[in-house]
C-alpha cells in the first residue's frame, strides 16, 4: 500500500499524476509531500482552502499514532481532512454518501465511514488509515497479505476500505463463517465483484489476527 | 454545503441551552417560518445529517454536537427490575445489537438493528438519531424536484413519478414518502416511550406512537418535538411477548438496503392460542406503523396460516397504492404472515 502511494506521490523524483496536479495547482513553489513523510512527523497543514472570512477551526487528530493539527472549515469531512489536509490519500472517496464503504477508517478502533463524519467532531480522537497498518519494518498486516494471496481485488479502488473493514470485522468476532463475513462486510461494495476472493482473504487472515 | 456554526455541548443542559439560543436567533432572522424549525439541529452519529447536508437537502445554520455528552449516563443500556429496557439516546446501533439483554430478551429490537444499514454506519449512528432519520424518497433527496417535505408548497413529484418505493399507508395528497427506519417499528410495536429535555415545559415523556406526525397538509413537520427539544432516553416496557418476537425485512438486495416491506411481530402465546400480539409494518407507511386491527383479530385465537393471512388483510385495509407500488400490498401481507409464523415457531 505505502509503496504504491509513494510512487503515486512522486517520491524519489518519479513524475506522477498527483504530484503534477499539486505542483500545477499551487502558485508558490511547494514540494509535494509524500504520504510517508507526513506520517513520520507531526505537521501543521497549510491554511484550509476556503474563502476568506470562513469559520476555521483548529482540529487535532491522532492519525496512525502521529498527532496532526489541522486548520479546517467545519464542513470538512474526516475523509477530506485525511486526503487533502493530512496528505494521506490511501483512504478513498467513492460515493461520498455512505453507500459504498471505500472511505472506511478506524475511529478509536472501530470501523466508521469517514465521508459521513465531520472532521471537527473527531477532534482529539484516534484515526487509523490503511497507511497505519504495516509495521515499522514495512511488513504488511496479515489482512493486507491475505488480500494479495487471494487476489481479492481487481481495480483496487475499494481495497483500502475493504481491508480496514475486514480487520474490524474479525476484531468484532463477526467473521466466523462465510455467511457472516458476507453480512458484516456488506457495507463495502466492490464493483469488480471480487467478493469470493475477499471472503477467502478474510477467512485466511482471521487465523493470524486472532492468534 | 451551506456554511453552519458548530457548537459542542458537554452536557444535556448546555446542549439544550445552545439549541434554544441559536433557535431564537434564527427565528428572528428566518426568511420563511418553515426554515426556523430545522435551522438548529443536534448531531451525534451524523450519518443521515451529513449526507443530507452534502446534498443541500438539510441546511442547518447551527449544528449542536451532542456526541460528547457523558457516555456513562447517555450511552448506557440498562434493564430495570421488571426487565424493561432503558436506552440512552447516544447508544450506538452496534452497541445495542451486541448487548446480551437485547439479544436474549428483545430479539425483535436486535433484528431491526442488525438488518439495518452496514456495520460501519451502525458503529456511528445513535438510537436517538435513528428514530428521527429522514425519508430516502428520491425526490426529497434531490433538491431540483418539487417536494412538500423539503420545500413546503412546492408540490410532490412522487405522486405521479417513480413511486415503487413509496408508501401506501398514512399518505396524503401532499406526500407519500416512506418512513425508512427499522428500529422504530420495534419501538412502536413494543409500546416504547421517549424522554426529552428542552420541550415547551422542560422535561417530558412522549409515547413513541405520538412522536411521528402523519404528513397531512404539512409533511415538512415530521414529529411532535419542539425546536431544540432533545431526546435523552428511550424506554421499552417489559412484557411476556418480547422474547417471542421477530422482524422480517424484505429487500431488493440481501443486505445493506432499506425495506421494501417489513413486519415487526411480538407474540404472547398459550399453546397455539394468541393471548397478545404486537405488530408493526415498515417500508409501506409514511410513519412507523402499528397494525392494531391485526392484533385484535389474532387475540384469543389459534394461530395458523389462515388466521395470519386474515390478520394481514386487516392490517392493509385502507392502503392506497400509486402507479408503481401496488405490489407492496400483497407483499406486505405475505411478509406479515411469515413473521407471525416464524415468531410462533421460535423456541423460547
Amino acid at each position: 500500500m505505502s509503496q504504491s502511494d509513494d510512487s503515486e506521490d512522486g517520491a524519489g523524483g518519479v513524475f506522477s499524476r498527483r504530484g503534477f496536479i499539486r505542483g500545477a495547482a499551487s502558485t508558490a513553489a511547494v514540494l509535494p509531500l509524500s504520504a510517508r513523510a507526513v506520517a513520520q512527523a507531526p505537521t501543521v497543514a497549510p491554511e484550509a482552502q476556503s474563502p476568506a472570512g470562513t469559520d476555521v477551526h483548529t482540529v487535532t487528530l491522532r492519525i496512525n499514532r502521529q498527532l496532526h493539527t489541522l486548520s479546517l472549515d467545519p464542513r470538512t469531512t474526516l475523509l477530506d481532512a485525511l486526503r487533502d489536509h493530512a496528505g494521506l490519500t490511501g483512504t478513498k472517496k467513492g460515493c461520498g454518501h455512505g453507500q459504498c464503504g471505500a472511505c472506511t477508517v478506524h475511529l478509536d478502533g472501530e470501523r466508521i465511514l469517514s465521508c459521513l463524519t465531520f472532521a471537527i467532531m473527531a477532534d482529539g480522537h484516534d484515526v487509523t488509515t490503511i497507511e497505519g497498518l504495516s509495521a515499522d519494518t514495512g511488513a504488511l498486516h496479515p489482512m493486507q497479505q491475505a488480500f494479495i494471496d487471494h487476489d481479492a481485488f481487481q481495480c483496487g479502488y475499494c481495497t483500502p476500505g475493504q481491508i480496514m473493514s475486514a480487520i474490524a470485522c474479525v476484531g468484532e468476532g463477526h467473521a466466523r463463517s462465510a455467511a457472516e463475513i458476507r453480512e458484516y462486510m456488506s457495507g463495502n461494495l466492490c464493483r469488480c465483484a471480487a467478493y469470493p476472493n475477499i471472503v477467502a482473504a478474510i477467512d485466511q487472515a482471521r487465523g493470524s489476527q486472532e492468534n | 454545503m451551506q456554511r453552519f456554526a458548530y457548537r459542542r455541548a458537554s452536557s444535556t443542559a448546555s446542549a439544550v441551552h445552545m439549541a434554544r439560543s441559536a433557535t431564537e436567533v434564527n427565528q428572528a432572522h428566518a426568511q420563511r417560518p418553515s426554515t426556523a424549525d430545522t435551522a438548529v439541529q443536534f448531531i451525534a452519529g451524523g450519518t443521515n445529517m451529513t449526507d443530507y447536508m452534502t446534498l443541500n437537502v438539510l441546511k442547518p445554520a447551527t449544528l449542536v454536537d451532542i456526541s460528547r455528552l457523558p457516555r456513562e449516563s447517555h450511552a448506557r443500556i440498562e434493564s430495570d427490575a421488571t426487565g424493561g429496557l432503558r436506552l440512552g439516546a447516544l447508544v450506538r446501533m452496534s452497541q445495542a445489537e451486541d448487548h446480551p439483554v437485547i439479544r436474549g430478551s428483545y430479539p425483535l429490537i436486535r433484528d431491526t438493528l442488525v438488518l439495518a444499514a452496514s456495520r460501519q454506519i451502525r458503529n456511528m449512528a445513535t438510537l436517538g438519531g435513528n428514530i428521527l432519520q429522514r425519508t430516502r424518497c428520491e425526490y426529497y433527496r434531490e433538491p431540483s424536484w418539487p417536494c412538500n417535505k423539503r420545500s413546503p408548497g412546492s408540490g410532490c413529484a412522487a405522486l405521479d413519478g417513480v413511486n415503487r418505493q413509496h408508501a401506501v399507508l398514512g399518505t396524503s395528497e401532499h406526500c407519500i414518502a416512506t418512513y425508512a427506519g427499522d428500529f422504530a417499528q420495534a419501538l412502536i410495536a413494543l409500546d416504547a416511550s421517549i424522554e426529552t429535555l428542552g420541550g415547551p415545559r422542560g422535561a417530558r415523556r412522549i409515547a413513541f406512537a405520538d412522536l411521528h406526525r402523519l404528513p397531512g397538509t404539512t409533511p415538512h413537520i415530521e414529529h411532535t418535538l419542539a425546536p431544540g427539544e432533545l431526546i435523552t432516553f428511550i424506554d421499552v416496557p417489559a412484557g411476556p411477548w418480547t422474547v417471542r418476537s421477530r422482524y422480517v425485512k424484505v429487500r431488493d438486495r440481501e443486505s445493506y438496503q432499506f425495506a421494501v416491506t417489513s413486519a415487526a411481530v411480538a407474540l404472547h402465546l398459550e399453546g397455539r392460542t394468541v393471548r397478545e400480539a404486537r405488530i408493526a409494518l415498515g417500508g409501506i407507511a409514511t410513519v412507523p406503523w402499528r397494525a392494531r386491527q391485526a392484533e385484535e383479530l389474532l387475540k384469543g385465537r389459534v394461530l395458523d396460516e389462515t388466521l395470519a393471512m386474515k390478520a394481514a388483510e386487516a392490517a392493509l385495509v385502507g392502503a392506497q397504492p400509486r402507479k408503481e407500488n401496488a405490489f407492496k400490498i400483497p407483499l406486505t401481507k405475505h411478509t406479515l404472515v411469515r413473521a407471525l409464523l416464524e415468531a410462533q415457531a421460535m423456541q423460547v
